[in-house]
């Protein structure tokens, strides 16, 4: 099957999960545009990370699609995850593999071209110089992190997922890595699906949020006009309310 | 399939290879100690039992053999306990890496690291003991490509119940080999086993494998009707071990066991 070069980078329609008859994501249907960056935002149990899971592969759903740069992923799952990658806390790289050892193994998985200057020019963005012969289980949780982005953009993929990116990192070096993903939005038109507790990240970053309450969208938007439109005086405003509102049975 | 993705799996084990002693060190030292042990147990054995037979291709041969068969078993399943040990399986199996491509290239690991067990057990036993694999004839070729054939579909339906179970079913992972060594026949004939363990020895390719070693120790022929048979059960094992991996894996992503794997939850 053919990339269609106008497809959207992610097209989700009416996905739904069901664990032990428990709805976790329920009818759940958006896209995203090549460049965009879309945050995710929602409590604890809302089903970011359920989603995804499937967008991944790692989870199959109960029900709907997951078509990715024009790819259906349950038709062709490698053609799909090919043009993905993505960068989470809860899944760390080998921590008894160098800095660039990761980078090579996970770059030949994700077959990058012209890997070995690829793996050098993220390693110079990242910042990660001199600690490229370092095993990663030796560094700090944000000097990680920032393998692990660097590990997500090594195919250049048309759809990157963060999975709270910034969570165990430094003010100053998470703000340089907010700075590094939009750049790439922008110079490759990849699109960013980004999950985060942090509503100021999300103003600052994203150009769409979605707020997810038990599976679904409750709220969809530009977090910079947001609040206004709902009388809110701040984003984290808004979304305690309205998480308060409507999700307060739901459980991780 | 992707030969640079079956790679980078065979490249992850070689850079681990590479940085640790404590895993190089252990494809040579039980194979040492066992050839040492079996080695001298059989020595013993021909200066006690009655002149004619030799101990040392009949017992020593068949004990190496069988560790052969176990080395290439654990050289599939470490190759992907490294995986689970590091909690790298959601990286993996949310990549472009197809079920195929990974598990070819843990086989491919553990023809590597089992080779280079068989070559130190060779030369150990042959310069120690005067073992020579020749003395089985022209059947230890059919006969090593059935023992390494059922040892990797061990690793990898031994690598699925790991996957399905969660990391501590590791301990159930590891006996394997000796859990099935009564039933093999690796050092008396199926003959001797009582009568409801003789079909369970036939239903597994090893069994054929000693049987007809054995025979051609004690100056008999090879059956190569036995040979073919245990080769093509040993293909049907390896068949049935990559599509149980497949079917656990299909299993473990319908129910989200992958995404949190650590969980250990069957369900």
């Amino acid at each position: 099957m053919q990339a269609s070069p106008v497809a959207p980078a992610l097209k989700i329609d009416r996905l739904s999960k069901n664990f032990l008859g428990r709805t976790v994501v329920d009818d759940l249907s958006f896209s995203i545009a090549p460049g965009e960056i879309v945050g995710l935002v929602g409590l604890n149990g809302a089903g970011k990370t359920t989603t995804i899971n499937m967008i991944l592969g790692v989870l199959e759903p109960t029900c709907g699609s997951v078509v990715i740069d024009g790819i259906d992923l349950a038709r062709n799952r490698e053609a799909a995850l090919a043009r993905v990658n993505f960068s989470a806390v809860y899944a760390p790289l080998p921590g008894n593999l160098t800095v660039v050892q990761n980078l090579r193994v996970f770059g030949m998985i994700y077959d990058a071209p012209d890997l070995t200057a690829r793996i050098n020019e993220l390693i110079e963005i990242f910042d990660l110089v001199r600690y490229r012969n370092t095993r990663c289980g030796l560094l700090s949780s944000g000097e990680q992190t920032r393998v692990s982005l660097a590990k997500a953009l090594l195919n250049k993929p048309r759809l990157l997922l963060l999975d709270e990116p910034t969570a165990s990192i430094d003010p100053s070096t998470a703000d340089t890595i907010r700075n590094h993903i939009r750049d790439y939005a922008q110079r490759e038109r990849g699109a960013v699906l980004w999950t985060s507790h942090n509503m100021y990240e999300v103003e600052a970053v994203c150009t769409r949020m979605m707020l997810l309450s038990r599976g679904r969208i409750l709220i969809e938007g530009d977090p910079r006009t947001l609040p206004g439109e709902h009388g809110m005086a701040s984003l984290e405003d808004l979304f305690i309310n309205l998480s308060r509102g409507h999700d307060d049975g739901a459980k991780p | 399939m992707n030969m640079r993705r079956i790679g980078a799996i065979m490249l992850r084990q070689i850079y681990l290879l590479r940085g640790s002693p404590t895993r190089v060190l252990p494809l040579f030292a039980w194979i040492a100690i066992d050839v040492m042990l079996w080695g001298f147990i059989t020595r013993y054995l021909n200066t006690i039992a009655s002149p004619g037979f030799d101990f040392v291709p009949a017992m020593l041969g068949a004990v190496l053999l069988w560790d052969f068969l176990s080395r290439v078993m654990q050289g599939v399943t470490m190759a992907f306990f490294e995986d689970v040990w590091s909690r790298n399986l959601l990286a993996i199996f949310a990549s472009p890496l197809s079920r195929a491509e990974y598990v070819t290239g843990l086989v491919l690991t553990g023809i590597c690291t089992s080779v280079l067990g068989l070559a130190v057990m060779i030369a150990l036993a042959s310069l120690a003991f005067g073992l020579s694999f020749l003395s089985y004839g022209m059947a230890i070729i059919p006969g090593l490509l059935v023992l390494f054939i059922f040892g990797v579909a061990l690793g990898v339906a031994g690598s699925a119940m790991v996957l399905r179970l969660g990391p501590a079913a590791e301990w159930l992972i590891w006996p394997l080999p000796a859990v099935l060594s009564p039933f093999a026949s690796v050092f008396y004939p199926v003959a001797s086993l009582p009568g409801w363990m003789q079909p369970l020895a036939y239903a597994l390719p090893p069994s054929y494998v000693f049987e007809t070693l054995r025979a051609v120790t004690q100056g008999g022929q090879a059956d190569h009707m036995a040979l073919g048979q245990a080769l093509g059960l040993s293909l049907l094992y390896l068949a049935a071990a990559a599509a149980f991996f497949a079917h656990v894996h299909g299993v473990c992503v319908r129910n989200g066991l992958i995404a949190r794997y650590s969980a250990e939850s069957v369900t």
